[in-house]
């Protein structure tokens, strides 16, 4: 993991994987989506609308998953001080913001026709709400502490008490899981478990390729944004120096920074 | 000493971690009953929901018993979760899913007869799903397969 405590080696292999996640994702989920309108049967209960299933079900993973990316960043950031963490941890929070407003969104439109309700308050989607609420929260802090300027440099911009925030807020994830279990819910229980799926085949294989599809898109707007903050960070750094030695010093010496600079950012 | 004391970090933030876990399962589960989002019919029965109090009943609406009235917009059926039954009424427009056999969330209150008075009403649906030719096929809920009856 320390290899790539570098971000210029960090960065030598995420620039080449970006375009092949964006692409690679984007063709599987438009390949997904275009099966689950096209080839799949309607339900036997829901008719058409089972259909929103496609993308409702890989938002909410990549919600969750986004989340408990950003806990692993920061249990990562505050016990190894990688110097990647808090990058990643900041990268991941716009698009798992992203994903859990999609969830929330398609949710809501399924839920008109079939439940007969926009929304409700029952567990599943209060615990859903909540989850948006902390991305909102995450994302706050982490600029708050990344425009306060301390924390670039060890940890990418990402405070303690992000970092903290991050590991408390994870203490939801098992309550979204659990929400149709422990109480009386709107939202069905689970339907995809270790056990097997109640979603007959012939209704849930185009779900893996928009599962698939969402996940790696979601790996590659990971990517954009961690180079765009190193870049970001890279930036500040350079300012910095050059307020600091002065500004034909700095302007003069910059070709050979590269390597000094990777290890700043 | 630098392994030292990142081993201590991790010690420290994994016992904050479980700790916090834990605190937060525990509110959760003692939630369990003050989150409900509705009242079984067995939860009615037994805790004795006075007439008037609006809560949602949810349950199974129970095949044959759904009736339309003569008005035509009042539809009366009953709502069981297999241990106790309760006699519904609802006028409106119901949901497309709502259908016997099914699952319903009713929003109303009980009235002194002791029948559920519906202001509206939601189709709950399981987590099954399938085509169309599959149905009245029965599901196999250990095997996960479906076999016609």
């Amino acid at each position: 993991m320390h290899a790539f405590a570098n971000p210029a080696r960090f960065l030598r292999i995420a620039r080449p994987l970006t375009p092949w996640l964006f692409w690679g994702g984007l063709a599987l989920l438009v390949a997904g989506a275009l099966c689950g309108l096209l080839l799949t049967p309607a339900d036997y209960l829901q008719g058409e609308s089972v259909r929103i299933l496609y993308i409702h079900v890989p938002a909410a993973w990549l919600g969750m998953g986004g989340w408990t990316g950003i806990a692993v960043a920061a249990l990562v950031q505050m016990v190894w001080r990688h110097p990647l963490a808090g990058v990643a941890g900041r990268a991941i929070a716009v698009p798992g913001a992203l994903f859990t407003a999609i969830c929330l969104v398609t949710g809501s439109i399924w839920g008109r026709p079939t439940w007969g309700t926009w929304w409700e308050w029952d567990g599943r989607m209060t615990s859903m709400l909540v989850l948006l609420f902390l991305y909102f929260g995450y994302i706050a802090l982490a600029r708050a502490s990344a425009a306060d300027g301390r924390g670039i440099g060890d940890n990418g911009g990402v405070s303690r008490v992000t970092a903290i925030f991050a590991l408390v807020g994870a203490i939801n994830l098992p309550i979204i899981n659990r929400s149709v279990v422990w109480w009386n819910s709107l939202h069905q229980g689970p339907s995809i478990t270790v056990r097997g799926s109640t979603i007959d085949m012939a209704i849930l294989w185009p779900l893996g390729l928009t599962v698939l599809g969402f996940s790696l898109w979601f790996g590659a707007i990971v990517l954009m944004r961690m180079r765009a903050i190193l870049a970001e960070n890279k930036i500040e750094a350079r300012l910095a120096r050059m307020a600091r030695e002065g500004l034909s010093e700095g302007m003069g010496e910059s070709g050979g920074e590269g390597a000094r600079e990777g290890r700043v950012a | 000493m630098a392994m030292k004391k990142k081993h201590q970090r991790l010690v420290l933030a994994l016992i904050a971690l479980v700790a916090v876990i834990g605190a937060g399962l525990l509110a959760a589960s003692a939630l369990k009953d003050e989150a409900a989002y509705f009242y079984t019919p067995e939860d009615a029965k037994v805790k004795g929901v006075e007439p008037g109090k609006a809560i949602r009943l949810g349950g199974m609406v129970v095949g044959g018993s759904l009736k339309k009235q003569a008005d035509g917009v009042t539809i009366a059926f009953d709502v069981t979760d297999g241990k106790a039954v309760v006699p519904a009424r609802f006028t409106g427009i119901a949901p497309d899913l709502f259908r016997e056999g099914s699952g319903v969330v009713a929003e109303g209150s009980f009235d002194r007869n002791g029948t559920f008075i519906a202001t509206n009403l939601l189709a709950k649906h399981d987590e099954r799903y399938m085509p169309r030719e599959l149905e009245g096929m029965t599901y196999n809920a250990t095997s996960h397969e479906m076999k016609a009856q």
